[in-house]
């Protein structure tokens, strides 16, 4: 009885799986593609193989537009599995690590390095990193009383949020024109940016981080039914939120290194993921997936739609704030987040 | 029949300030319903609550089988100890199915996967709570019986011998008050579980309970059968309540009738 009801959505969960993933390869294919020379899939997945014959193919697909197209892969799968953890661990479709200040730490301490020492490439990535640290652990602390409560963690971060990005406009106003430029499209946030550097780093912490989430999800769906309930199935709530946040905050703050701020990726994601998947399957490798598809399709756009391309997190931006605000209607209406 | 013995040595317990539970001793007979009941802020709900290890004790222990369970690992005694909070959460699109599969956790390693065993404990939760035809529907959907049935088959799919239920009938409307006290009984009967509950309803704790806990600020003022400790006497040291206690002419157990001041024949007498 149970057993073919979990069957059946079992199935459903990973045909889901399987069509996100292949999703995000076409995706991942179609951006080297397109551009002012355009290419067959054939002689991308050639070149992206190393089977290529072609030099000129080579170039444009290995050096110009295969980082690039990396990079939206990767902080997709970061930021879309960081999110799904965080919204899950606290019980709260806004907690979200941009929402909560842990993006707004990795900027301010990403810009205090560019403005006042002048950092650039792996320092800059350092600082990001420590930034979103320094700033989950403060949120985590600063709402500790004897034990986390979620909102009240949500609500401690959405203040601290605010006060680090008024700390950001400060350092900013206060930079050389030229440094407060680049802080700016840093601030908003694109996959365009990253150097080597940054996406090996994302890629080791993809490859590492993610597969640790997906073997601990089930630890996190008892985490889910609440610290008491958690404890009388015999989980340490404590333990475990600090472990599943520890690593979405490691996420985050690589994604954020290699391209910045990206808006509302993290928000959408889990909630996307969990509609399609319905109960059953791996809700951080799906959500994972659904990141990396909304961050490349939203890089499509940002380069190939309009007359002249924009920064990724202009287009995640506009999709995300309506999204924010019915979520927050429907919050409002329900007396609880959904 | 569970054999497993719960035991409260000089148990202390509090929260930030004054202890609530202070110097508690009992044993909580096996195989049998416990009640505790008391008025509100009594203890009861905290003495649940260091039972079930949700509260570490100032002092004096909690020992299951004569080992102190603050001193157990947590997973060891999550397959002997089944715990239903008062205000359980679930996140709000969870289906029955799924909710009842998470009891499971304790069986389950880091690596392995969904079994037959864990199968069949579902389905028997699902049967035995009569809540197998909902499997597919969302919690939040439910009605509030229903969902407290389903709260008790997670704790059912835990699948331990002692089930600590913390107000398991409040928010209910009185039909599915006996509906849930019904089905613990069932439990009782059928697998032998121990039971121990806070109940609110003093006449349903009379009813259903073979063993009543009565205490008052943090202290045990008598424990027992129904029919021996519950007088007229003890409920009003204990809810400082005037009352007639006469048998339930349906169960014979004690049926405790309020003494108000209004609306009482005898008063117009």
């Amino acid at each position: 009885m149970f057993r073919l009801e979990r069957r059946a959505r079992t199935r459903r969960a990973l045909a889901v799986t399987a069509a996100l993933a292949v999703g995000a390869v076409c995706a991942f294919v179609v951006s080297m593609m397109l551009g002012s020379y355009v290419l067959g899939p054939g002689e991308v997945l050639r070149s992206v193989l190393g089977l290529s014959s072609d030099p000129a193919d080579d170039f444009v697909v290995r050096e110009l537009r295969l980082p690039r197209a990396a990079t939206a892969v990767l902080v997709g799968l970061a930021l879309g599995a960081a999110g799904s953890v965080f919204q899950r661990v606290l019980r709260n479709p806004l907690a979200a690590p941009d929402i909560i200040g842990i993006s707004a730490g990795a900027s301010t301490a990403t810009v205090a390095g560019l403005v006042l020492f002048g950092a650039g490439g792996l320092g800059l990535s350092v600082a990001g990193l420590a930034g979103a640290l320094a700033t989950a652990a403060a949120v985590y602390l600063l709402a500790w009383r004897g034990g986390i409560a979620d909102y009240r963690f949500v609500l401690v971060g959405v203040g601290v949020a605010v006060l680090l990005e008024s700390v950001t406009g400060y350092l900013v106003s206060r930079a050389e024109i030229s440094d407060a430029r680049a802080a700016m499209t840093w601030l908003v946030g694109s996959v365009g940016m990253a150097g080597g550097g940054e996406i090996a780093g994302l890629a080791a912490g993809c490859a590492v981080v993610i597969p640790v989430l997906m073997a601990l999800s089930r630890r996190l769906g008892v985490l889910e039914l609440g610290a008491e309930g958690a404890r009388g199935l015999g989980l340490r709530p404590q333990a475990e939120t600090a472990v599943q946040l520890g690593c979405a905050v490691v996420l985050v703050a690589l994604a954020t290194a290699a391209a910045g701020p990206i808006a509302f990726v993290a928000l959408m994601a889990g909630p996307i993921a969990g509609r399609l998947l319905g109960p059953a399957g791996d809700r951080v490798l799906a959500s994972a997936l659904v990141g990396s598809i909304i961050v490349q399709a939203a890089d499509l756009v940002a380069q190939h739609v309009l007359p002249y391309p924009i920064s990724t997190g202009i287009v995640t931006g506009l999709v995300g704030a309506p999204y924010i605000a019915w979520l927050l209607i429907r919050t409002d209406r329900q007396g609880v987040g959904a | 029949m569970s054999e497993h013995s719960l035991e409260v040595a000089g148990l202390t317990l509090g929260y930030d300030g004054a202890d609530i539970v202070s110097g508690l001793s009992t044993d909580i007979p096996a195989g049998a319903i416990t009640a505790i009941i008391g008025a509100n802020a009594s203890g009861k709900s905290t003495l649940l609550r260091g039972l079930s290890r949700l509260l570490a004790p100032r002092a004096g222990q909690v020992l299951l089988d004569g080992v102190p369970v603050h001193g157990m690992r947590s997973g060891d005694l999550a397959r002997l100890l089944g715990l239903l909070p008062q205000s359980p959460v679930a996140p709000s699109s969870i289906t029955v199915g799924d909710l009842v599969g998470r009891g499971r956790y304790p069986h389950q390693g880091w690596f392995r996967s969904w079994t037959p065993a864990d199968d069949a404990a579902v389905d028997e939760a699902l049967e035995a709570t009569g809540t197998a035809d909902l499997v597919s529907r969302r919690v939040a959907d439910l009605s509030g019986g229903q969902r407290q049935r389903v709260w008790i088959a997670m704790a059912l799919a835990q699948d331990t011998d002692i089930l600590l239920l913390d107000e398991p009938t409040t928010f209910l409307d009185v039909n599915y008050q006996i509906e849930v006290l019904d089905l613990l009984v069932d439990l009782n009967r059928d697998r032998g579980k121990t039971i121990v509950m806070v109940l609110h309803e003093l006449s349903l704790a009379c009813r259903y309970a073979d063993h009543l806990i009565a205490m008052k600020d943090g202290r045990i003022v008598t424990e027992g059968a129904p029919g021996e400790v519950v007088t007229a006497a003890t409920v009003e040291e204990v809810f400082s309540l005037r009352c007639d206690v006469i048998a339930d002419p349906r169960s014979g157990t004690p049926l405790v009738i309020p003494l108000g001041r209004h609306r009482l024949r005898s008063a117009r007498e």
